[in-house]
C-alpha cells in the first residue's frame, strides 16, 4: 500500500473533490470544543482538534438506530442502513476502540446493523496534533495505530503523511491531486510525531502497563474505593455516554399513529445507570451505586478484555473525566489507588 | 435499503409463530402452546426464546416443554409486565414473532444419562425445570432415579398440578411437594422447599441436582445441599436475568465477565466462583 505526502493546500481541495461526490464525516468546531458531523465544507474539518465531544462510535452504533418493522400482529422487516461514508479525522485512540467494537459485534453473534455501517465505512485516521486536557492514551498504549484505518494522516508541519493502509483507502489516495510519494524526510518526521505522542498524550499517568489491569482487578473486588467513590456517583451515566467503548444498548418498539405499522429502534444505554438490571417482578440484580460504577470499571479492565484477546477496552480518550460532574470517574485514578494499596504482582 | 442487505441474517429479526393453544394456569400464570410458521423449530432443555409482541416489545421465556414432545413448543408466562401482559391477551391463532432458541448454558442432558436426578423448583422455577424433566421421562430408562422437588407460596399459584400428580403416580419417580402457606384443600406438606430434601431417598452426592426458583431460593438451597456434602460440579442453577437482546450484545444480563444469554442460563454451579455477582 502506498505512502503519499500532501501538502495542505493541495489537501484541502481533495477534501473539497471528497464533499463533492461523497458522503464525509468530519470533525468540526463545536463552540470551543469539536465534534464529528456531516462536512459540507472543506474548511470546516479541523485536523488539529484535541478530543471530540462524542467518540465517532455513534456512526456504527447511532444513538437511536432503527433494526426493524412490523405490521402489528404481522411479521418483521429488517432495516439496514447501507450507505456509503468517509469518517475523516479519527485519533488512535478512538480507532483503536472501533477495532475493539468491531471484533464485539462480529464475535459470536454477527450483528449485521452495526457490521453494514462498518463496512460501509471508509475511516482516514489522523495522528494527535493537540493534546486534550485528560487524554491518557500514551499510558493505555493507544496514542498511536497501525490497523483498521483505511487511510491515516500525520500532520508533519506544511504537509500530511497520507499512508493508505487497505484497497479502500489506496483508491481514496489515488484521487488525491498533488499527492507525491513520500521522501525519507517526511517519514522520518512521522516517526518523530509517533515518539512524540506516544510518550506525550498522558495527562494521567497509568502506575502499570495496562495488561497487567485484569490481573490488579482480579484481587480487587473488595476494595473500598467502589464505595468510596460511588458515594459521590449521580449515576447519570455521562462515563457510558461520551466512552467510545460503551456499546449496551436496550431494545423499545415503537407503534406508529396508524396503529398497525411501527418500528423497534435500540438506543444507548449505561450500566451506571439505576434499573439497568431491572427483571421482572422489580428484582434488581446489580442495585447498589457502587456495584454499578465496580462494574464500569470491570468491563473496560477485566470483562470485555476476555472477549477481545486481552487488549483493555479504557482507549485513554480522557472523556469520561471531563464528562463527570463529582470528577469520580477517572479510571487512571482508579486503577492508579489500587496499585497503590495492592501492589504490582 | 438495499438488495443485498435486505438478505442479511439478522440477529434481532423474530420469526412468526402461532398460538396452537393458550389457557389460564392459575391467576397469573397462562400457558401457551406456539407453533413456528416456518415449521422450523429445534431446541435443548434449558434454552429460551426472545417472545416478540409487535408494539410491545420482547421478553425472554424459557421453554417449558420437552424436545421430546412433538406439536410446537410450550411457554408459561406470567402477568407482571408490558410484554407478558401483551401475551397474556392473546387468543389462539394469534400470531408472534419468536428469536431463538437462545442460550449455550442448557440442562446436563449428556452428563446426567446413567445418573440419579434430584429437580428443585420454586414456584414458577417449575416451569424452565419441567423441559428436562419431560425429557427425561421420555427417556427413562437413560437415568437412574428420579426425585421432583417443588414449593410453590400458596396452593392457588400450584402450577401444572395434574402433570405432578401423574409424575406421582408413576412409580418410577420420587414426587415431593409444599406448600410455604396452608391451605384447607391441601393436605401435603406445609413449609419451604429445602425441608424436601431430607425425604429424597437418593445418594445425593452422586446425583446431579438442578435447582430453579426465585432468587431468594438458591442460597437457602445451596446451604441445605453443602449438609450432603454434595460436589459443587454436580449443582446446577438456573440464572435467568434481564436477557435483553439475547444475543451477548446489549449488556443487561451480564453476571460479572459472564452473559447468561450466551454461557447459560443454566450454570454449574463450580463455575459460579469466580461471578459473585451471580448469586
Amino acid at each position: 500500500m502506498s505512502v503519499k505526502k500532501i501538502t495542505k493546500s493541495d489537501f484541502a481541495n481533495f477534501v473539497y473533490a471528497l464533499i463533492q461526490t461523497d458522503n464525509v464525516i468530519g470533525v468540526q468546531a463545536k463552540g470551543d470544543r469539536f465534534d464529528f458531523a456531516p462536512l459540507e465544507s472543506a474548511k470546516d474539518l479541523r485536523l488539529d482538534y484535541d478530543v471530540t465531544l462524542q467518540p465517532p462510535k455513534k456512526y456504527f452504533l447511532p444513538p437511536t438506530e432503527v433494526l426493524l418493522t412490523f405490521d402489528v400482529g404481522g411479521g418483521y422487516k429488517s432495516q439496514m442502513d447501507c450507505g456509503k461514508f468517509i469518517l475523516l479525522g479519527v485519533h488512535p485512540y478512538d480507532m483503536i476502540a472501533i477495532n475493539q467494537m468491531d471484533e464485539l459485534f462480529r464475535q459470536d453473534n454477527y450483528d449485521a446493523h452495526y457490521m453494514t455501517r462498518r463496512n460501509n465505512a471508509t475511516i482516514i485516521a489522523c495522528d494527535v496534533a493537540r493534546f486534550s486536557d485528560h487524554v491518557f492514551a500514551s499510558s493505555m498504549d493507544t496514542a498511536v495505530v497501525r490497523e483498521g484505518f483505511d487511510v491515516l494522516l500525520t500532520d508533519i508541519g506544511d504537509s500530511y503523511v497520507m499512508e493508505a493502509a487497505t484497497a479502500k483507502g489506496n483508491d481514496l489516495v489515488a484521487r488525491a491531486q498533488g499527492a507525491v510519494e513520500a521522501d525519507p524526510q517526511a517519514l522520518r518526521r512521522r516517526e518523530d510525531v509517533w515518539a512524540h505522542n506516544r510518550k506525550s498524550l498522558n495527562k494521567h499517568q497509568l502506575k502499570c502497563d495496562p495488561a497487567y489491569l485484569p490481573r490488579l482487578l482480579a484481587k480487587a473486588y473488595k476494595h473500598p474505593v467502589w464505595e468510596e467513590r460511588a458515594k459521590t456517583c449521580f449515576a447519570c451515566g455521562s462515563c457510558n455516554q461520551v466512552c467510545p467503548t460503551c456499546y449496551c444498548f436496550n431494545v423499545q418498539d415503537d407503534v406508529s399513529w396508524d396503529l398497525q405499522t411501527g418500528q423497534r429502534a435500540r438506543a444507548w444505554d449505561g450500566c451506571l445507570l439505576d434499573g439497568f438490571t431491572t427483571c421482572a417482578p422489580n428484582h434488581e440484580f446489580r442495585k447498589a451505586r457502587a456495584d454499578r460504577f465496580r462494574h464500569r470499571l470491570y468491563r473496560k479492565g477485566a470483562y470485555v478484555p476476555q472477549k477481545i484477546g486481552g487488549q483493555v477496552a479504557c482507549v485513554g480518550c480522557g472523556r469520561c473525566v471531563g464528562a463527570c460532574l463529582p470528577d469520580i470517574a477517572n479510571p487512571v485514578s482508579v486503577y492508579n489507588r489500587l496499585i497503590d494499596d495492592l501492589g504490582i504482582g | 435499503m438495499c438488495q443485498c442487505c435486505a438478505e442479511k441474517k439478522d440477529i434481532y429479526l423474530p420469526q412468526l409463530a402461532t398460538v396452537a393453544d393458550i389457557s389460564q394456569m392459575n391467576a397469573t400464570e397462562k400457558y401457551l402452546r406456539l407453533s413456528m410458521d416456518d415449521g422450523m423449530f429445534d431446541f435443548l432443555p434449558g434454552q429460551f426464546v426472545e417472545v416478540s409482541i409487535a408494539g410491545i416489545g420482547e421478553a425472554p421465556i424459557t421453554i417449558s416443554s420437552s424436545p421430546t414432545q412433538k406439536g410446537g413448543f410450550e411457554l408459561v408466562v406470567r402477568k407482571i409486565g408490558n410484554v407478558s401482559g401483551a401475551i397474556h391477551n392473546l387468543r389462539k391463532g394469534a400470531k408472534l414473532g419468536i428469536r431463538g432458541p437462545l442460550g449455550k448454558g442448557i440442562y446436563p442432558v449428556e452428563e446426567a444419562r446413567g445418573k440419579s436426578l434430584v429437580f428443585i423448583c420454586g414456584g414458577i422455577g417449575m416451569v424452565p425445570q419441567r423441559s428436562f424433566i419431560n425429557y427425561v421421562l421420555h427417556n427413562r430408562g437413560d437415568f437412574r432415579d428420579v426425585s421432583i422437588l417443588q414449593g410453590t407460596k400458596n396452593y392457588d399459584l400450584r402450577l401444572f398440578s395434574s402433570e405432578i400428580e401423574a409424575w406421582g403416580k408413576r412409580g418410577d419417580v420420587q414426587m415431593f411437594e409444599t406448600l410455604d402457606e396452608g391451605h384447607p384443600a391441601w393436605k401435603g406438606d406445609v413449609g419451604v422447599v429445602t425441608r424436601l430434601i431430607r425425604k429424597v431417598n437418593t445418594d445425593l452426592k452422586s446425583a446431579r441436582i438442578l435447582v430453579c426458583g426465585p432468587p431468594v431460593m438458591y442460597k437457602f438451597v445451596l446451604m441445605a445441599l453443602e449438609e450432603y456434602d454434595v460436589p459443587h460440579n454436580h449443582i446446577f442453577l438456573n440464572l435467568e436475568r434481564k436477557m435483553k437482546c439475547g444475543v451477548g450484545k446489549c449488556g443487561h444480563c451480564q453476571i460479572n465477565h459472564t452473559y447468561v444469554c450466551m454461557d447459560g442460563p443454566v450454570f454449574r454451579y463450580s463455575d459460579l466462583a469466580s461471578l459473585p455477582e451471580a448469586i
